[in-house]
């Protein structure tokens, strides 16, 4: 069991930097997130789109953003639990005990959810009989390529995942790349590597083509593909593999007896407290007369609801305002020195 | 303003007045149209604000970016007509636009 003051449901901005008010303020603090990099959309969803209107900085990337708000929280070593999703937040007397995935248990007086909309799953095919092969012959992730050795696989996207596993499993298996248009939208050099293994017939290449069904018995045994023309080619493979991207879901945090409305969590705009005393939720997530999705108001929100952790947190001190500038305190967790 | 109609999968139809500047998925959102998600508030970034568009109105549209077709890779059942319905901006000469709101958005 690991005790902790607060702890923080995802490390996109809004996380990063609540966890660098609640370690200002003396508070110690762990986070967790279901990726398996800190970021969140920012590094999720646009990398390397420029963003404007962050205080201060004119101009910078989804990434470079990440990147000075990890610098920003260095000193404070904070646990970052990456690849694991918070399922089950319940109460024990005062204190919230909460679980993950990977079977992890927190006890903290101070929940702060900062979970964008949700967790990230993967996007999957649209027609239903895919189902029934999932995790088995259909997958959306590849943890080991060894099971395609020898054997015919359809990779269907055109982003860089589908380009690099094409790529790479048509070593070794049979491998059929299905996309929606010509255009590839992954790095030009993979699309060049695609075109030239097609070429060669190392890879078959269908473009103008997405899933209609999917068909066999146990094992996925053959796909139906449509063109846009209507026409439709059966293939036969062992596996089909989708890569399609991420999708937020709001996923367990619907279960914690939260008001949510429309996917995002209703708050107060004192403590950004939910209606569970000592669950918060800031950025994305929250809601409340006049939010705006701006990173910027993450960072407001996230630094007070960091205030009304510590009344939980230390119920028998007083919460002192400092400034950064001049307390000795914090330039003390800060590691700077004078 | 432009009179935009959504046409839901089950067959509900919700015809809206929407601003000029507004986009196509702000009338939907602010009206409470369902069907369209609009996970990342209109960045380009999620797909979740797909809608097909009618036949007679796919060529009198602006065009698609790049950006919006290389997400409409990752919406639910893409089709010719597919588009984004945070890229389309609310002018006049959007009057009387009929978009149909998939069956998921994911």
């Amino acid at each position: 069991m690991i005790k902790t003051d607060a702890l923080i449901i995802g490390a996109g901005p809004t996380g990063l930097f609540t966890a660098h008010q609640l370690k200002l303020i003396g508070l110690s603090c762990e986070i967790v997130d279901n990726l398996d990099k800190i970021g969140g959309q920012c590094i999720e969803l646009y990398p390397d789109k420029p963003i404007y209107d962050i205080p201060a900085v004119p101009e910078c990337t989804g990434e470079e953003l990440t990147n000075n708000l990890i610098n920003q929280i260095k000193a404070f070593n904070i646990p970052i639990h990456l690849n694991e999703r918070v399922d089950e937040v319940k109460k024990e007397n005062d204190s919230w005990l909460v679980k993950t995935n990977a079977g992890k248990n927190f006890s903290t007086p101070n929940v702060i959810i900062a979970g964008g909309v949700g967790s990230f799953e993967p996007r999957k095919f649209a027609p239903k009989e895919c189902e029934k092969f999932e995790n088995q012959s259909i997958l959306y992730s590849i943890k080991d390529k060894k099971i395609f050795e020898g054997k015919t696989v359809s990779i269907f996207g055109g982003g860089d995942s589908a380009l690099d596993w094409a790529v790479e499993l048509s070593k070794n298996s049979k491998v059929n790349l299905i996309h929606r248009r010509d255009d590839f939208r992954g790095a030009q050099s993979t699309v060049d590597k695609v075109n030239e293994l097609a070429k060669a017939g190392t890879i078959n290449l269908y473009t103008k083509y997405q899933l209609a069904n999917a068909n066999g018995k146990n094992n996925l045994e053959s796909i139906d593909i449509k063109h846009d023309d209507g026409k439709i080619k059966n293939i036969k493979t062992d596996f089909a593999l989708g890569f399609f991207g991420l999708i937020m879901q709001l996923g367990p945090i619907a279960n914690w007896g939260l008001n949510i409305d429309k996917k995002t969590v209703e708050v107060d705009t004192e403590k950004f407290e939910t209606n569970q005393k000592g669950i918060y939720a800031v950025g994305d997530i929250c809601n409340y007369p006049g939010k705006l999705k701006l990173i910027l108001s993450g960072f407001h929100e996230g630094a007070l609801a960091a205030r009304a952790c510590f009344k939980l947190a230390r119920p028998d001190e007083k919460y002192r305002f400092e400034f950064t500038t001049s307390s000795k305190a914090i330039k003390n967790r800060l590691g700077v020195k004078e | 303003m432009a009179k935009i109609t959504y046409n839901t999968h089950d067959s509900k139809t919700y015809t809206i007045d929407v601003q000029n500047g507004l986009t196509v998925m702000e009338g939907a959102v602010q009206n409470d149209i369902p069907g369209i998600d609009a996970d990342c508030g209109g960045g380009m970034a999620c797909a979740t604000c797909h809608v097909y568009v009618n036949e007679e109105w796919k060529d009198k549209l602006p065009a698609k970016e790049d950006g919006e077709e290389d997400m409409l890779d990752m919406a639910f059942e893409p089709k010719q007509n597919s588009r984004l319905s945070c890229q389309l901006i609310v002018a006049d000469e959007l009057d009387g636009l009929i978009v149909n709101i998939p069956s998921k958005q994911a």
